[in-house]
């Protein structure tokens, strides 16, 4: 089973996003969706919170499963997707549009260069 | 140690099923989605490959004797053809596992020439269950015949409002003479099946034995039912607070005798048993399985604790989840009884941080 991996962004091995311009929207890409399953509940940071590359900044929970979150890169946390917190099947449904988690304000625009590009994250995938 | 493997492992594997392990066993444990199996089971119909569950045969001139003395319930109640859910406990009445036990008919018994017995015992229990079936056959010197015959026989689960109808139409039985716990051969895709209006989700519903090698046929057969996995089992036994063996009682992590675990109409302490003694002391525990809803957002897991309003910690949750169709975080655990009643306010610790729940009566969908 093949899975989309969109090319307009760079992502972590641990299976999240980042998109390609500041403020970088978050969330995970649809292969990591289908392995969770149905997803029902997303804990985020706050708005103004600061997160730190490679660092936990939330909690992913399917049905069978409950899995960390981590940031791609370091900044202020400037927005984030309150939809999930009534509707977390969002991330199922469309993990690269409305399933977004955060939205990120970097501190150091050099870290992003650390994370895969498209064609590598779906060599780790195949 | 490699795992085992049901008969249809590769089968499931080409439907696009993922795997996990349990029991010792690989499983399929999603085949579509949790949600949408879980759904089907509620609505309409489900099927679910549950080979991993052992089975135990007992046969012989001793084999009613020796079920009564290693099971809690009253086997000698049971007529051929029928099935009951028991409890096997130790000396001290911390249960091993429980079960279903079947009386098969007379005419099979005729033929082997005794009372003849299958009980199906849990995931990865059925070696040790055979062993200690043969130990205290032998110790006491009773004549009867224990044989594991966990990979002879594949097992099935049709489950749903639906499920009688497609039983129907697939085996060769009415099922309108199948009252509930009742058993009996059938056949289906013309191959003799063990079949019993019994299951493990709540819902109306049949568990089918068929001979390992005639699987593929037989579930094949029933290729109307959305095919479910563990995950689904998961979810519709939590909301309707049954046990799961190993996770909400385990004879080391959580020793808990029948009545903690609110399945004391299982022991029928007028019968003579190993652990009989111990569970006649027992009857009224301090401490008492029950439902949790959380109030608060956030989801129960097991080896989560409870604490009351205090902060104290009074439980731990053994079953956790967020159930499709309720929209809600439920769990299930032991609680002292002086917090066991229905309303009572308690907390789950999520990651730390303290969730307003309160003490449910399961099954948690009838509201």
């Amino acid at each position: 089973m093949s899975f989309d991996v969109p090319t307009d962004r760079r992502y972590l091995e641990s299976h999240e996003y980042l998109t390609d311009d500041a403020p970088y929207r978050v969330g995970i890409s649809s292969f990591a969706q289908d392995e969770l399953g149905d997803v029902v509940f997303v804990e985020l940071p706050d708005e103004g919170d600061t997160v730190t590359a490679g660092e936990e900044f939330g909690v992913i929970e399917s049905i069978k499963a409950v899995s960390d979150l981590y940031a791609p890169v370091s900044g202020e946390v400037v927005a984030i997707n309150e939809a999930l917190f009534d509707t977390p099947e969002l991330v199922n449904e469309d993990p690269y549009g409305d399933g977004w988690m955060l939205e990120i304000e970097p501190s150091d625009e050099s870290e992003r260069d650390d994370l895969l590009s498209a064609d590598e994250y779906d060599d780790q995938i195949q | 140690m490699s795992l085992r493997t049901p008969p249809l492992r590769e089968t499931h594997a080409d439907r696009g099923a993922k795997f996990t392990e349990f029991g010792g066993w690989d499983m399929p444990v999603e085949f579509d989605s949790i949600s949408a199996e879980h759904e089907a089971v509620r609505e309409s119909v489900g099927i679910f490959d549950v080979s991993h569950m052992g089975e135990i045969e007992v046969t012989g001139p001793d084999a009613t004797t020796l079920l009564q003395r290693l099971t809690t319930n009253d086997v000698t109640a049971l007529d051929p053809g029928e099935a009951q859910y028991s409890a096997l406990v130790r000396e001290d009445g911390v249960m091993l596992d429980d079960t279903v036990v079947y009386r098969l008919p007379d005419d099979r018994a005729d033929e082997l020439d005794a009372t003849a017995y299958l009980f199906v015992p849990n995931a990865g229990n059925d070696g040790d269950t055979h062993d200690r079936w043969v130990d205290y056959r032998d110790e006491h010197d009773l004549d009867a015949t224990v044989r594991n015959a966990t990979e002879d026989w594949a097992m099935f689960a049709v489950q749903g409002p639906e499920a009688p109808a497609l039983v129907d139409a697939v085996a060769s039985v009415d099922t309108e003479t199948f009252g509930r716990f009742d058993a009996g051969y059938t056949t289906v895709a013309d191959t003799e099946c063990w079949l019993a209006r019994t299951g493990y989700t709540g819902e109306d519903g049949f568990e089918l034995l068929c001979p390992w090698e005639a699987a593929e046929t037989v579930w094949g057969a029933f290729d109307e039912a959305q095919p479910c996995g563990l995950g689904a089992r998961d979810t519709l036994r939590i909301e309707e607070g049954f046990l799961l063996s190993g996770q909400d009682f385990h004879p080391e992590e959580e020793p808990r005798t029948p009545f903690e675990a609110g399945i004391g109409f299982a022991v029928d302490l007028d019968t003579e048993f190993v652990g009989r003694d111990a569970l006649a002391d027992a009857t009224e525990p301090t401490e008492t399985f029950v439902g949790l809803e959380l109030l608060d957002r956030g989801v129960a897991r097991h080896g989560y604790d409870v604490t009351d309003d205090d902060g104290h910690v009074i439980g731990t949750v053994t079953s956790g989840t967020k159930v499709p169709t309720l929209e809600r975080a439920v769990g299930l655990g032991y609680l002292p009884t002086s917090h066991a009643d229905p309303g009572t306010h308690v907390n789950v610790v999520v990651r730390g941080q303290e969730k307003r729940a309160q003490v449910v009566r399961p099954p948690f969908g009838d509201d």
